[in-house]
């Protein structure tokens, strides 16, 4: 038929189309992992891997049962809802081995990371210019870290 | 502090991420856009008028399409990872999305609208040139050298088809540029259901301006005369269409105003502060008063010639500044405040980094050298000098 031979260059634009499609797919094939899809919209075989990283964190829980004393004064102060490796950095490695000594911490950097006056806290939240409040020394000197509040009979 | 804040930002707002390059991205976009409905005008509601720009704008349309997702991936510190949108999409990411509705404008309606129209031409060139060309010209022709009338005919139809289905594309193409940014709920400088509508005619601004400016010019490079009457017609489009979009464009002030929500005092303020050069004096009285009343004084008074082609180019360049302009506005102006509506802060553009000045007038100028080779490559006007013959006869 003619109608076929004068639009045969038609056809050679869908072959081509076509061609390109299946390469498309064949390149898809190669690069989406064959895991993708699993549970999600993401890589399946991610969770296993991420599981097998080693643990860097122990839990409070873990803590206060070599620490049990630090737990009691801990619980008094507005400190008790703060966990240990908030401050204390992940330490599992630690908990495992206590041959291996935690880092000593430097409260002047430490505590204002959380407690710098900053506009985007909450009001209530306790909150202190430290250039001003503690001039420079490092807050441990007057405040006790697990149980801060002076007032409260925490004072060192 | 950092300097450029004032009030209270949240410390993610206090620098841009999105900068001049994604200003070029739906300028690009919306020229691609226009472009491609002028001469859709051309085809399917057969004005012939402006017939002498229809291949130009085509053209047009293709070199700005194939930059539009450069400044993209410029952007991405990982460009390779877009690829990603295509292998795995997220059918709730619009910017995934937006991967598909490119790559279908791009090669289910452009490249083979532009195929279709110069096939004859290119069976023709790869029959009488030599080397090179006519190794391109070969592999262009898919191996089919069947030019007979039926074909031709078949070719005027589905080009025909192609072009209808063209339309709503182009409009979706922008359109969703539109979406991206007017369906971001979090920022009320940008979510707004009239964003698409407000794109799309912007967008029909630009790239009627961009094809009438490109027209004027090759023309005169080329040394031939301009038809003044495709001009005319050409720059009524412009003027009716600039007047809908300005009209869309108010309604959203005018709305925005009334309604007045929680936003307003911030957005407001900004735009009386750092947005008042770009987007009172530059996109609103530089780029769409000055023109439209440009335009409508050729529409009203009886203008020799020159005069004509002089307002032409300085509304055409008017135009083109004012849309972006207003590229300029939404996109920076959505990040100079805070989502707190407590502060702002300021976009300061790099010059030569990856997302700086010179980048960006690179990716300007990019797709203009490519018109250029396209130009070359497939003449969308029959080349008088080397065959002689009158013009109007040797087109079609
Ligand atoms: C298995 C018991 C055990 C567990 C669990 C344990 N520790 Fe210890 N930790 C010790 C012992 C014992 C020492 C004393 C080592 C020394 O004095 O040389 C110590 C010392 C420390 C020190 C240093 C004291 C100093 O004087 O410098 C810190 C800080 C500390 N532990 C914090 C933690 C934290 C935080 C955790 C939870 C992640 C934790 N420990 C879990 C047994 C434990
Ligand atoms: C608010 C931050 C903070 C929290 C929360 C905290 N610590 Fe501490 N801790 C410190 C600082 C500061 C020091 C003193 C500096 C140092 O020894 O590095 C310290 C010292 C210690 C010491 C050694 C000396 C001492 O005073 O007993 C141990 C052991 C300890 N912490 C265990 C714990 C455990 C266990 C927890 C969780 C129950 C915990 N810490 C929670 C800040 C904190
Ligand atoms: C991980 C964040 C964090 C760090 C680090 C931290 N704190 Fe706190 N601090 C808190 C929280 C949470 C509260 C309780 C606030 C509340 O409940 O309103 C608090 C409360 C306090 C209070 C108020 C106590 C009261 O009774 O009014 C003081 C004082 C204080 N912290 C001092 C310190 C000092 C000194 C350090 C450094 C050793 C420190 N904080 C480190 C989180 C932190
Ligand atoms: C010279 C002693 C001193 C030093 C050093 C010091 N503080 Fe205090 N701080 C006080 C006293 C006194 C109070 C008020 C008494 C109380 O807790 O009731 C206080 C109160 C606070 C409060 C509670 C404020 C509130 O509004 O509830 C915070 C938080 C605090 N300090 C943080 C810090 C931090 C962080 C540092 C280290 C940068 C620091 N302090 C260093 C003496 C000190």
């Amino acid at each position: 038929m003619s109608v076929f031979k004068d639009s045969g260059h038609l056809f050679r634009l869908v072959a081509l189309y076509a061609v390109g499609t299946l390469t498309f797919l064949g390149i898809r094939a190669f690069f989406v992992p064959h895991s993708f899809g699993q549970y999600g919209h993401y890589r399946g075989a991610a969770i296993t891997e991420i599981a097998a990283h080693p643990i860097h964190f122990a839990g409070h829980q873990t803590c206060e049962t070599c620490h049990a004393d630090v737990q009691e004064m801990k619980k008094t102060g507005m400190h008790a809802q703060v966990s240990c490796e908030a401050c204390h950095g992940p330490l599992a490695k630690h908990a495992d081995d206590p041959s291996i000594q935690p880092a000593k911490l430097d409260t002047a950097v430490l505590c204002v990371r959380c407690h710098a006056a900053s506009a985007a806290r909450p009001k209530g939240f306790p909150q202190v210019a430290a250039a001003e409040h503690s001039n420079g020394l490092p807050c441990e000197t007057c405040h006790k870290p697990h149980s801060p509040a002076i007032s409260a009979g925490g004072a060192k | 502090m950092t300097t450029g804040v004032e009030g209270y930002m949240y410390p993610n707002e206090i620098t841009l991420y999105w900068s001049v390059l994604i200003v070029l991205y739906p300028y690009i976009t919306g020229l691609v856009a226009g472009a491609f409905i002028l001469a859709s005008l051309e085809r399917v509601f057969r004005v012939d008028a402006i017939k002498p720009t229809y291949r130009l704008a085509l053209l047009t349309a293709l070199a700005f399409l194939v930059v539009a997702p450069l400044p993209l991936q410029l952007h991405l510190g990982h460009p390779e990872r877009s690829f990603e949108m295509y292998f795995t999409p997220h059918r709730t990411s619009a910017m995934a999305m937006f991967g598909f509705v490119y790559l279908w404008y791009l090669m289910a309606v452009l490249t083979v609208e532009i195929w279709l129209d110069y096939r004859r031409d290119i069976v023709v060139m790869a029959q009488s040139s030599s080397g090179l060309k006519r190794w391109i010209y070969q592999v262009l022709t898919l191996g089919s050298h069947n030019i007979s009338e039926r074909a031709l005919a078949i070719d005027e139809r589905v080009g025909w088809l192609i072009t209808l289905i063209g339309i709503p594309s182009a409009f979706l193409l922008h359109g969703y540029v539109g979406f991206i940014f007017g369906s971001i709920k979090a920022n009320p400088w940008w979510s707004s259901p009239l964003m698409p509508v407000v794109f799309i005619f912007s967008a029909m601004v630009s790239g009627i301006a961009a094809v009438m400016l490109l027209y004027m010019l090759i023309m005169r490079l080329r040394r031939e005369k301009i038809d003044m009457l495709c001009m005319d017609t050409i720059a009524s489009y412009l003027f009716y269409i600039f007047i809908i979009d300005f009209s869309l464009e108010m309604l959203d002030l005018i709305h925005r105003i009334y309604e007045a929500d929680e936003s307003f005092r911030t957005l407001n303020f900004m735009v009386h502060t750092k947005l008042y050069f770009s987007q009172i004096v530059l996109q609103i009285f530089v780029g769409t008063l000055t023109p439209i009343v440009l335009l409508a004084l050729t529409q009203v008074l009886k203008l020799p010639e020159i005069a004509r082609k002089r307002i032409y180019t300085v509304a055409g360049c008017l135009t083109l500044i004012g849309i972006f302009a207003m590229r300029w506005n939404v996109v920076i102006g959505g990040q100079l405040f805070s989502k707190s509506f407590l502060g702002y802060t300021t976009y300061k553009m790099a010059l030569a980094t990856r997302e700086g000045l010179l980048m960006s007038i690179a990716l300007t100028i990019l797709p203009l050298f490519i018109l250029w080779v396209l130009v070359k490559l497939l003449p969308p006007w029959p080349e008088k000098v080397q065959s002689g013959t009158s013009a109007a006869s040797a087109a079609n």
